[in-house]
């Protein structure tokens, strides 16, 4: 069984008086795609930036390959090998997709290889390569989308997380994004997949979870993928 | 009336004020703080030139710069570093703490009356004589206002540091997500400020040698409403707001009568009054911003 490349341990957060996440727990090894699913609310987002370091846990922690990073910066935990794709995709409107590209760069550890990475990347997103000289506010959702991912990839990141790749896309750029996540799992690439759509989520991840309420109620295998019921009781926190 | 005396004056003394635009605008850019205490910078740049008027040119001019440089980091360091995450009148009142407390600084070093920095008081020397005069100052400052406009604008453009401060202009959480160090790049904006302010100090010591406590003030102020006119989070528009008020305070000094110049500062303020009515999003901004975008 491959080691631990992500293991997430007792995580609590609390913004203020109301607590987020309590005590969450999981582990993603290497190579693997895990995905986390669960209604609006239910700490998904959270999760993804209390291990980036954006959100202080009030408890727990988080390690990258058996090493905490408690107490590391957003900063310093991309350069520790993890990369985000954040929700809504937050690409910079007024530089342009290169621009924007590069910006992912900065966050990479090896010097080496970096045409090689950006290659691999307009090869898989070649809107990326093909409006480089646009300016990334003028391209469409989808292609942000794109752009978001590509830009993480740059970095070389060794665990990639994916908040809501899917929001607001059409069904065909749905498959599109699909069809990248796959290939970059060929890569060896290590995911953390955050998804609204959790039927789509939990066929294509190795392990679901489930969070409701800032708890983990339930995994899935994706042979459990259409097992709606579970899932809807999951949904309700039953 | 000497229309195209006018013109030069105001382009010369435009450049000096957007040199003074564009270190509040990357100041501003990086870390949302509209630093007053940036013409301490100038005065601290400007005193140094003072204390140092017996060196050889060049060390003098390297002094004044290193001083405001090591001033623009360590308030950076001690005093704003602190702020991040602060509500924007809180930001303010501490920029306004360390204005006062570097000023109350000079007072007491330096006393009320003034020290003459007399370095390179040589450029007032005339290099073109007739219809328009020309001084080597004026000359002085369009070259290097100039130069040090583009030279930034290039900074920012075409250098990796230069992208990650852009982007930490648009979106600072976005950008640190993507591993930009929020230290490294606030704090190259105020080194690349501390320069510009060393930089002013000097032009600004040739045409008044004597620096006083409040040598920074005056030009910092108006240059900031000049910042706010033209539109503060966008470099080329707060850049263009700084000359333009540079531009209008030379123009309005010359066509003033020699006993109302005392009244320069209001005539300037007028004129921003009346501009922020017609055009309150700004002189320069882009026409979907709004002036609370703004301010």
């Amino acid at each position: 069984m491959p080691e631990p490349a992500l293991t997430v341990e007792g995580l609590e957060v609390r913004y203020g008086p109301v607590t987020v996440l309590r005590g969450v727990s999981f582990e993603v090894r290497r190579g693997e795609v895990v995905g986390l699913v669960g209604p609006n609310g239910a700490g998904k987002t959270t999760t993804l930036l209390a291990i980036m370091g954006d959100v202080p846990p009030s408890a727990g922690d988080v390690r990258l390959a058996g090493r905490s990073l408690r107490g590391r910066g957003p900063d310093a935990i991309v350069r520790a090998g993890v990369g985000l794709v954040p929700e809504g995709r937050h690409v910079f409107a007024d530089l342009t997709v290169a621009e924007n590209l590069r910006l992912g760069l900065v966050g990479r550890r090896e010097t080496d290889g970096v045409a090689d990475d950006l290659e691999w990347v307009h090869g898989l997103f070649p809107v990326v390569h093909e409006f480089r000289a646009r300016k990334a506010g003028e391209l469409s959702g989808g292609q942000q989308q794109q752009l978001a991912i590509a830009r993480a990839l740059v970095a070389r990141p060794e665990v990639l997380l994916l908040d809501e790749p899917s929001l607001g896309l059409a069904p065909t750029l749905v498959d599109t994004v699909f069809d990248a996540l796959q290939e970059i799992r060929s890569r060896g690439v290590t995911i953390l997949l955050v998804e609204q759509r959790a039927h789509r989520a939990a066929a294509f991840a190795d392990r679901t979870h489930v969070l409701f309420n800032g708890e983990l109620k339930l995994t899935l295998t994706p042979a459990q993928a259409d097992d709606t019921e579970r899932l809807r009781a999951a949904y309700f926190g039953s | 009336m000497n229309v195209l005396q006018w013109v030069v004056d105001g382009i010369a003394l435009g450049a000096v004020y957007a040199l003074v635009a564009v270190g509040l605008a990357l100041v501003f850019g990086v870390m949302r703080l509209i630093n007053f205490a940036h013409g301490e910078l100038i005065t601290a740049g400007a005193y140094t030139l003072a204390l140092t008027a017996a060196w050889p040119r060049a060390a003098s001019v390297t002094a004044c710069v290193l001083v405001a440089v090591a001033l623009a980091l360590a308030t950076e360091r001690v005093a704003f570093r602190r702020l991040r995450g602060a509500t924007v009148s809180t930001a303010l009142v501490t920029t306004f703490a360390v204005s006062f407390a570097l000023q109350a600084v000079w007072l007491m070093a330096f006393g009320p009356e003034g020290r003459t920095a007399d370095v390179l008081t040589t450029l007032n020397r005339a290099a073109v004589r007739g219809d328009v005069d020309l001084r080597w100052v004026t000359i002085v400052e369009l070259v290097v206002g100039g130069a040090l406009v583009a030279g930034v604008a290039l900074l920012l453009n075409r250098t990796s540091i230069g992208l990650q401060m852009r982007a930490a202009a648009a979106d600072p959480r976005a950008a640190r997500l993507l591993g930009v160090r929020a230290n490294r790049v606030i704090a190259f904006a105020f080194l690349l400020a501390g320069f510009l302010a060393a930089v002013v100090a000097i032009l600004l010591t040739v045409q008044t040698p004597l620096v006083t406590p409040t040598f920074g003030l005056q030009i910092t102020i108006l240059a900031l409403v000049g910042v706010v006119v033209g539109g503060i989070d966008r470099l080329p528009s707060a850049t263009a707001g700084g000359f333009a008020v540079g531009f209008a305070t030379a123009v309005l000094g010359n066509a003033l009568p020699a006993d109302e110049r005392v009244f320069l500062p209001s005539f300037t303020f007028l004129l921003v009054i009346v501009v922020l009515l017609v055009r309150p999003a700004g002189l320069f901004a882009p026409l979907r911003a709004s002036a609370v975008d703004r301010v």
